[in-house]
């Protein structure tokens, strides 16, 4: 994965190996988006899980991937191709009626033939680029080279964006996600919100995919927030705890892919797989040792 | 509010049309300020768009439809509705304070912030628990909730920002036997005790039969409005669906209706068998 001539070595002294880890400038940079990029995708992740839209999360990531490789090809950064893909298909995937039952089925087999269309142009245009040298792999599972100051930037502006969008909908967007018929009762837009909505977690994906690459966003997007969500079913405590989550899994993949020659894309989601395994656990262990002794009296606030 | 308040809902000569289709018609309606009230009627004649009628979201092709003084849709913010529903789903991982909690301030831009508001709405969240008999189980998920449970939270949250009008759309609807009673009781209490006016959709009357002050009764197009024992009879049934109809008695006094069909369609060409279907009250 590395470059450099020395392959750096974990020297179990913490002080150092942190020093070490920063000092190349790429790292930095890699630490810098990595953290915006956690936060963002865990947060938009949290209501991605609240409202069951995991599929949409994966239809936006592989439509990403084409666009990405086609920014390549034309010589822009991959990050606008990214976010234009990304945004785009999300307002397309807006503008068309939700179904259930069979409808939805059918609006299932649209978005699966999309999707392979999606992968298949990706696959074009990355092998139209002749000086692509494992492109695809970074494109698809990662890559946390070569980001400069401005693509660092890039995602922190237009993550703050998204997040500031987040945060002035959010108590609606919970209120519809939970239960539409009486948040639209209640004057609430909600199918507005659900447009807003899929346009941020176009945002979303379009950062995940830059550190995850497009078929690992998961990783980042929905974990986190899954996780969190099997410890707490508090709010509050659930979408801060879904962010730190998302910092860990980040944080500990790009160290981990440093120190140990495995691709950055591997790192993360294995760190994000034991976390949502052990989340897993504890919430089955908790929820045994309650059911042990129920009726529970104990209200704490929200 | 005045000694001569106006009525919570004056609905006059009434009639929705859906596809183009007459849902019902001819439907008046008075209800009083603390009156609890039943929509009843066999499945598909449309007991749930006259509520959606009140709402306002549904209009009306004919006739006028007041509520709380104003035309309907109007006056929303003083109307608590629970929409029917199945439950919710198992996994959904919100508590059930956090439910009722949306019924107070779910529909505000930005996020709540740490302060008196937050004390406040926080306290009024209890409250409603407590009116309920939810405290119990409101930090479980929702999703965990019984069926009756779930309805009972739901009920605090339609009742969050002290309406004047209660719409229920079949809360009864899918609880057992003794959850129906008790959810019934509750609703009953609460019309009484929070002066809240109740308007509840219902296909079954008997576990609310002993509360209620008038029906309107929905079916072969037209509705009888009143109060139960008079509605509910075999001739005025037999008159609304035109088609033979038994009210019969049980010795515990639970209602039973003969002979109403399940779905009826309301064929505009037939419709001079019962041209005026609507009975004065």
């Amino acid at each position: 994965m590395l470059a450099t001539d020395a392959t750096p070595q974990l020297t179990w002294d913490l002080a150092r190996d942190v020093h070490q880890l920063f000092e190349f400038h790429f790292m930095v940079n890699a630490f810098r988006a990595g953290t915006v990029v956690a936060v963002v995708a865990a947060a938009i992740g949290w209501f991605v899980v609240l409202r069951q839209q995991t599929f949409a999360g994966h239809t936006l990531s592989v439509v990403g991937f084409p666009g990405a490789a086609g920014a390549i090809w034309l010589g822009v950064s991959a990050t606008y191709g990214y976010f234009a893909f990304c945004i785009a298909a999300a307002l397309v995937i807006a503008l068309v009626p939700r179904g259930r039952g069979r409808a939805f089925s059918e609006e299932s087999a649209v978005i699966g033939t999309i999707q392979a269309f999606a992968l298949a142009c990706g696959f074009l245009f990355a092998s139209l680029y002749s000086g692509f040298l494992n492109g695809i792999d970074s494109l698809l599972f990662g890559s946390f080279l070569g980001i400069t100051d401005g693509q660092v930037l890039t995602l922190l502006v237009v993550g703050a964006g998204a997040l500031a969008v987040l945060i002035v909908i959010g108590r609606p967007l919970l209120f519809a996600s939970v239960d539409a018929d009486v948040a639209s009762a209640r004057g609430i837009p909600v199918r507005v919100l659900s447009v807003v909505f899929l346009v941020v977690l176009g945002v979303a994906v379009a950062e995940a995919s830059q550190i995850t690459g497009s078929l690992l966003v998961f990783a980042l997007l929905v974990v986190p927030a899954a996780a969190a969500q099997r410890i707490t079913s508090r709010p509050v405590v659930g979408f801060v705890g879904a962010i730190g989550l998302g910092l860990v899994i980040t944080w500990l993949g790009l160290g981990l892919s440093y120190y140990a020659d495995y691709p950055v894309g591997f790192w993360t989601t294995t760190v994000a797989f034991a976390i949502f395994l052990g989340a897993e656990i504890a919430s089955r262990a908790t929820r045994a040792a309650l059911a042990a002794r129920r009726p529970s009296p104990t209200v704490v606030g929200p | 509010m005045t000694d001569d308040e106006p009525a919570v809902i004056r609905i006059r000569g009434a009639e929705v049309r859906l596809a183009h289709k007459t849902v019902w018609r001819h439907v008046d309606l008075d209800v009083g300020p603390g009156q609890f009230v039943a929509i009843l009627g066999p499945n598909g004649v449309g007991k749930s768009t006259l509520l959606k009628a009140v709402l306002g979201l549904v209009p009306l092709a004919a006739g006028t439809a007041e509520v709380l003084g104003l035309p309907a849709g109007s006056a929303n913010h003083e109307i608590g509705y629970l929409p029917q529903r199945r439950s919710f789903d198992p996994s959904l991982r919100i508590r059930g304070v956090d439910i009722v909690r949306l019924g107070l301030d779910g529909d505000r831009w930005g996020i709540p912030l740490p302060g008196r508001a937050s004390r406040d709405a926080r306290r009024r969240v209890g409250e409603l628990l407590e009116l309920v008999g939810a405290t119990a189980y409101a930090t479980r998920p929702i999703g965990e909730c019984s069926g009756g449970e779930q309805q009972r939270l739901l009920i605090a949250q339609a009742l969050a920002r002290r309406p004047r009008l209660l719409l229920l759309d079949e809360p009864l609807d899918s609880l057992d036997l003794p959850n129906q009673a008790s959810v019934a009781a509750l609703v009953a209490r609460i019309c009484r005790d929070e002066d809240v006016t109740v308007l509840i959709v219902a296909h079954d009357v008997n576990p609310i039969l002993g509360y209620l002050d008038r029906v309107v009764y929905l079916g072969g197009g037209g509705a009888i409005t009143g109060d139960p024992e008079t509605v509910i009879n075999s001739e005025n049934l037999t008159r609304l669906y035109g088609a033979p109809i038994e009210v019969l008695r049980t010795s515990t006094g639970r209602i039973v209706v003969v002979g109403q069909p399940e779905s009826p369609t309301y064929h505009p060409d037939l419709a001079h068998h019962h041209d005026h279907p609507h009975v004065g009250h």
